[in-house]
């Protein structure tokens, strides 16, 4: 499958899906954020707002990234960047940390994809290649917090969808995905597989499913 | 085992005393595999490292790992991020094993135990304990009492428990009674050694 017919399809930018995104996680949930594209996530959470966000290496309160001048050696996120801490934040150990992963205790957590499979599945830490693997905290994450958002480009960089009836790549949790946000759409996933939410006004819904690699109901 | 997140709480001048101990043949438990060539990215690159335990061995900067991994020169086990720090805690704490939902069904839980617990498949996984654990604190007493500094906590505290000789670099050394004890989060009963780290 390809995109050739709809060649200059860019859909929602990385800043828009973000945003959407953050739009959706409502007050007072505690929000962990996986590297990559689901830190900028964090750009797009007002300070007003009672969101806390978790990064596994043990801090709850992050906050935005400070002018590089003023970053404090000591503060940083999973991703390795310098962050802050917010008013009322907290430091904690990394064995703590994963108690809360895994305890149940995190709201949300937004992961990024190389697949989603119609069942939940999520593949995210290994494309199988000759690179040493690196997992870090995405198996438990996935299956620790209450909720997984996967956040991805629609199609790999090959043109392949990356929604999928089963996923190819190594697993990263079984049936985990609640939600996927796409620059093309965003999809529920639940027990009848892909719900489209919503989808770019770039699009038709036949356009959608041409671009991805499993079917869907729309909402 | 050496504590440290990426860089922060990386306890660098014990691994510069641990090379001129001209030790070798070392398994290296940690959660990066270094970056750049310092610290234990310099352990790695003389070779002095025969297998690492980590999550995440791939950062940027981490050429000297990567280039020995795709030689064949070190022997690398992922494990994954929540379970290695468990792993840890329960060697301190006297848990000989313990069964985790992380993993199941995955290629890292392959070839493991796994039972249905309450309903949800889990898989067993056992106590990782070193010889030794290197950590880094922000201050440090005669006794071993420590406290951290910001995200530098990381995998130091858990680490502190599970070794037979933990050695603790502190930024600063505090008279007993200084560092304030609500603030300690790693007593003294830990810790076997203490080394200021060069102001």
């Amino acid at each position: 499958m390809s995109n050739k017919e709809t060649p200059d399809l860019q859909g929602w930018s990385r800043n828009e899906m973000a945003s959407r995104l953050a739009e959706d996680i409502p007050e007072g949930w505690y929000v962990n954020l996986g590297i990559g594209l689901p830190t900028l996530v964090a750009d797009h959470i007002p300070s007003h707002r009672d969101v806390v966000i978790h990064s596994e290496n043990g801090i709850l309160g992050v906050g935005p990234r400070p002018p590089t001048a003023a970053a404090d050696p000591w503060l940083i996120n999973a991703g390795k960047q310098h962050v802050t801490l917010r008013p009322g934040g907290a430091f904690f150990n990394q064995a703590e940390s994963f108690g809360m992963i895994r305890g149940g205790h995190l709201d949300l957590c937004v992961l990024g994809g190389y697949q989603v499979a119609q069942n939940g599945d999520l593949a995210n830490w290994s494309l199988d290649s000759d690179a040493a693997p690196a997992v870090g905290g995405a198996m438990d994450l996935a299956v620790g917090a209450k909720r997984v958002w996967v956040i991805m480009d629609h199609l790999a960089k090959d043109g392949l969808p990356r929604l999928v009836t089963r996923c190819s790549y190594p697993v990263t949790a079984l049936g985990v995905v609640g939600r996927v946000y796409t620059n093309f759409a965003v999809f529920d996933v639940g027990p009848q597989g892909f719900c489209v939410q919503r989808i770019n006004p770039g699009l038709t819904l036949k356009d959608l499913q041409k671009l991805t690699g499993a079917p869907f109901i729309s909402a | 085992m050496i504590g440290g997140f990426g860089a922060v709480g990386q306890p660098n001048a014990l691994i510069e005393g641990l090379i001129e101990t001209g030790s070798n043949e070392l398994t290296i438990i940690a959660n990066n595999a270094g970056s750049g060539r310092e610290g234990l990215a310099r352990l790695m690159e003389l070779g002095r490292i025969r297998k690492i335990i980590c999550s995440f061995p791939r950062q940027p900067g981490s050429f000297v790992f990567e280039d020995l991994y795709k030689r064949g020169r070190i022997e690398l086990e992922i494990v994954p991020q929540g379970t290695l720090a468990e792993r840890i805690r329960a060697a301190g704490a006297g848990i000989g094993a313990f069964y985790t939902p992380t993993s199941y069904g995955t290629v890292l839980g392959q070839g493991k135990e796994t039972r249905d617990l309450n309903g949800r498949m889990q898989v067993l996984e056992f106590a990782l304990h070193a010889d030794f654990a290197l950590i880094e604190a922000w201050q440090a007493d005669r006794w071993g009492n420590l406290s951290y500094r910001g995200s530098g906590r990381n995998f130091n505290p858990v680490m502190a428990t599970a070794a037979d000789t933990c050695i603790a670099q502190a930024h600063r050394i505090a008279e007993l009674g200084q560092i304030n004890p609500n603030e300690i989060v790693t007593p003294g009963i830990y810790v076997d050694r203490i080394v200021q780290r060069d102001a």
